[in-house]
């Protein structure tokens, strides 16, 4: 290992940009994949709302993921190859999703009419897919891709879990987003993927350490014990805001008062960022559980250097764009077109 | 049974060459669709508007395309050869890493708003919005294409331990390949788009759909086939002879020629043949080839044999090339016939019109053709002079390759179908929509904004 002032900093300062990246990725396309797992239960005029929500932005929403695992393969290639070898199979299978789902978009917009159910059918199954498989991924990367029955049950789990937990993010990104019925129907959508989230993230929490003596052992000394308390007792606290919330603003809103309408989003954005900061304590500092440290998987200082000074001076941008992109697109959204 | 090198090979080829179809659209569309509005902004004339709102909707069609393919392709250059990261990821990686940063964001957030923003941004703004995007895909097209230059013809770097080291950034970026490349890319795209223009115009010309937006794209993709075409053959000609300098396998390859020649004749047809190391059935244009590449008759060329066990395949090489100056050399006749027909006449003539609408792919075929010769004349080199393509592959299982490989072939097979016909769906519809405004009419289509 190097010493810190001699470049030693700058596996962790890229850790935490993928960090970042992930984060980012798993919030922001998070909330649109959602959107398409909750396609099937709108009828024609709604699916086309609830499209409209997420065209401008879903494509920004998966550069996070590109940059990610660009930086993952730049600054951690032996990483990379061990982690994108293990995971070929749900990798393959997330990309497949993703792909049928971002032509869907344009694709059922621009196809023979009579072939838009077809396309709508393949944007709904590709967003299940690709979450599935993403949530397959975090599973098995957990467990440190032990192939056994026990790890690939949690795999499942995790997949089921993080279904769930997109179409939360989903629901109540349509909660801010949209009017009159699709709003009131997505306040019932956030309500019943908030119980499964709530379920799934507690099956998730407990099974953990049991699977992993190296999180068991993190976890359960003294005094991380006291330090991590927090995280659940926050998590918690996010859950019941997102439960008294969802209570109350069918009525506001059939008054038309928006008033709070973005509190269940925030909060659930909250409880993501939480069980992501769980985790990366958790693993922290090793990329495969066990095998490799960031340490061992850096790439030349050189290298990193250059890409760091990169991303420090064109980050403040993309985040600044990305802002201005939001404010255009403020408000209700408005049906899709093109002039 | 099925080797695991060649599977990945084969797969990471046949996904690159799916996802640089759609690219090869954006990159030229992005300029055009600028154009289109500036025009409108400039004459305030509907046929400009009507045009752009025509082809955006393809535009947006193909960049989903685009996007998705190339989400793949960033998944699969680890995935398909961890041995290129290891060697040289010193130098691929802060290229791929400034091709996201600066380009990728860029484009992407951009496009929501050309796409959908024309009604909450000024119009000022929504130029601008299309004027980014443009600059985006180009900025991609450039830093990908560094690193590809790059890996043919490698420089400012020294090698340590078997891992390459950047020592000059600046000759790196500015490889001696690197500007042929990047010039001759960015032609191809522009002609790529400029017979999909046309071919497309002239589909809805033939169907009866002859407004005044009908005519003025096809104009536009006739002329701009017909101005950038010379100039694709006279760069084409120039990266022949970089690649002369710096890759001289690859060009025997791409003739041919199997022993050093004095005086090396241009071959229009044969069958090169690698176990016998000779030509069949050659028909062939005697001093030809010196003196394109030596600018005297009876020059000198390299000829495969000097360079036995470490040239690229021939018979690949020699035909996709063939098929690339083919296809330019159709695009060069038909579009110069067209612009001469049109100097003339006020309509196009219908066999000319058919012969549009036949090569409104035309440049996918030679786009992916050209590809074929760059790439596989760079073999058995992943790395030119550097790093065997061989020893970059992975350890993933034949099994696992080839089963996601049977799936992504589906796939692409079928969204290459879906998209043609969506795109030729479209022009059908348009016609349907905005057939109350021929040409000679006043125009009293209204604006939505
Ligand atoms: C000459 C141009 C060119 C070439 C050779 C490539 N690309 Fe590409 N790529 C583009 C030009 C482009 C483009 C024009 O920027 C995009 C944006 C939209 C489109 O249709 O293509 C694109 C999109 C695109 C995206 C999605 C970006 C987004 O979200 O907006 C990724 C991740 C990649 N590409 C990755 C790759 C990789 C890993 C390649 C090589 C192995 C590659 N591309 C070759
Ligand atoms: C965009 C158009 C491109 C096309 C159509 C294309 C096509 C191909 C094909 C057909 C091969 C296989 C050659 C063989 O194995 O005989 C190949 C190999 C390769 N290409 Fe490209 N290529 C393109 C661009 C690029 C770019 C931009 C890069 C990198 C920056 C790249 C990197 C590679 C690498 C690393 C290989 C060797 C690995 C392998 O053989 O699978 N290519 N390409
Ligand atoms: C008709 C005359 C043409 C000539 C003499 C020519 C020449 C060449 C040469 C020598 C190469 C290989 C360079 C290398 O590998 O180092 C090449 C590659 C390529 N060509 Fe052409 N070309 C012609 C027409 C076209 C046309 C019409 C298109 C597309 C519309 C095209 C698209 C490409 C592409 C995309 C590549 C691969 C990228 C590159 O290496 O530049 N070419 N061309």
């Amino acid at each position: 290992m190097d010493s810190f002032a001699n470049g030693g900093w700058l596996p962790v300062a890229f850790l935490a940009l993928m960090g970042l990246a992930m984060l980012a990725y798993v919030v922001l396309d998070g909330y649109d994949l959602g959107v398409g797992i909750l396609l099937r239960r709108a009828d024609d005029a709604k699916k086309d709302q609830m499209i409209a929500s997420i065209g401008p932005f879903w494509d920004a929403n998966e550069t996070w993921l590109v940059l990610g695992v660009g930086i993952l393969l730049t600054a951690f290639p032996l990483a990379h190859g061990v982690i994108l070898t293990a995971l070929y199979l749900p990798v393959a299978l997330m990309l497949l999703g993703l792909s049928l789902r971002g032509v869907a978009f344009e694709f059922r917009a621009k196809a023979p009419s009579t072939r838009k159910v077809l396309w709508n059918r393949v944007f709904y199954a590709g967003s299940l897919l690709a979450t599935f498989s993403q949530g397959l991924m975090l599973g098995l990367y957990v467990t440190g891709f032990a192939d056994t029955a026990a790890a690939w049950a949690f795999a499942l789990l995790t997949g089921a879990c993080l279904c769930a937990g997109y179409a939360l993010l989903g629901a109540t990104w349509l909660i801010i987003k949209t009017e009159g019925t699709l709003q009131l129907n997505a306040v019932a959508w956030a309500r019943g993927s908030l119980l499964l989230t709530g379920a799934g993230i507690a099956a998730i929490s407990i099974a953990t350490p049991m699977l992993s003596t190296q999180i068991f052992n993190k976890w359960f000394a003294w005094p991380n014990l006291f330090l991590l308390m927090p995280i659940p007792l926050t998590t918690l606290a996010l859950f019941l805001t997102i439960y008294r919330s969802l209570k109350r603003l069918p009525t506001r809103l059939r008054e038309g008062n928006e008033y709070g309408a973005w509190v269940p989003f925030a909060a659930s954005v909250g409880i993501f960022c939480l069980a992501f900061y769980g985790l990366a304590y958790s693993l922290f500092p090793w990329l495969v559980i066990d095998k490799i440290t960031i340490w061992q998987a850096a790439s030349a200082k050189e290298s990193l250097m250059i890409i760091f000074v990169g991303a420090m001076v064109v980050l403040p941008a993309i985040i600044a764009y990305t802002a201005f992109a939001y404010r255009v697109f403020w408000g209700k959204a408005r049906a899709l077109t093109y002039y | 049974d099925l080797n695991p090198i060649m599977l990945a090979r084969a797969q990471f080829g046949a996904n690159i060459t799916f996802h640089i179809l759609f690219p090869t659209i954006s990159i030229a569309m992005g300029w055009l669709l600028l154009f289109f509005k500036l025009r409108y902004n400039r004459t305030q004339d509907e046929k400009w508007l009507d045009a752009y709102k025509f082809w955006v909707k393809i535009f947006a069609l193909t960049f989903a395309l685009g996007v998705v393919s190339g989400i793949t392709m960033s998944f699969q250059f680890g995935t398909n050869w961890p041995g290129f990261m290891a060697t040289v990821g010193n130098i691929a990686g802060p290229l791929l890493a400034y091709e996201v940063l600066t380009a990728f964001f860029l484009e992407a957030t951009f496009l929501g708003i050309m796409l959908f923003g024309q009604q909450r941004v000024s119009n000022r703004v929504h130029t601008l919005a299309t004027f980014i995007v443009a600059a985006g895909t180009t900025l991609s097209a450039f830093w990908i294409i560094v690193l590809n230059s790059w890996m043919h013809t490698p420089a400012g770097f020294e090698m340590i331990d078997g891992k390459a080291y950047a020592t000059d950034w600046l000759a790196i970026i500015f490889n001696p390949s690197f500007p042929y490349r990047f010039t001759h890319m960015l032609l191809a795209s522009g002609l790529t788009v400029a017979f999909l223009v046309a071919g497309i115009s002239a589909y809805r010309w033939l169907r009866h759909d002859r407004t005044a937006s009908v005519m003025a794209t096809l104009k536009t993709g006739v002329y701009l086939a017909a101005a950038l075409i010379p100039l694709q053959i006279f760069a084409g000609d120039m990266h022949g002879l970089n690649t002369l300098k710096h890759q001289p396998a690859k060009v025997a390859a791409m003739e041919g020629l199997w022993e050093t020649t004095k005086g090396a004749p241009l071959l229009l047809f044969a069958w090169p043949d690698a176990e016998k190391r000779s030509n069949h059935a050659e028909l062939k244009i005697p001093n030809i080839t010196s003196l394109i590449l030596t600018h005297d008759l009876n020059g000198e060329v390299k000829g495969l044999n000097d360079f036995e066990g470490a040239h690229p395949p021939v018979l690949q090489v020699f035909w996709a090339f063939r098929v690339m100056v083919g296809t330019g050399t159709m695009m060069l006749i038909v579009s110069w016939l067209c612009v001469y027909w049109l100097k003339r006449k006020p309509i196009l003539a219908k066999p000319l019109a058919y012969a549009l609408v036949g090569m409104t792919f035309a440049g996918w075929v030679a786009t992916v053709a050209g590809w074929y010769v760059t790439e596989i004349g760079r073999q058995p080199y992943l790395v030119y002079g550097v790093l065997k393509t061989a020893s970059a592959a992975s350890a993933v299982p034949s099994a696992l390759i080839a089963s996601t490989f049977a799936m992504y072939i589906a796939l692409y097979l079928a969204l290459i179908v879906a998209y043609v016909s969506v795109v030729f769906h479209l022009a059908r519809s348009a016609g349907k929509s905005i057939n109350s405004t021929p040409a000679s009419a006043p125009i009293s289509l209204s604006l939505s904004t």
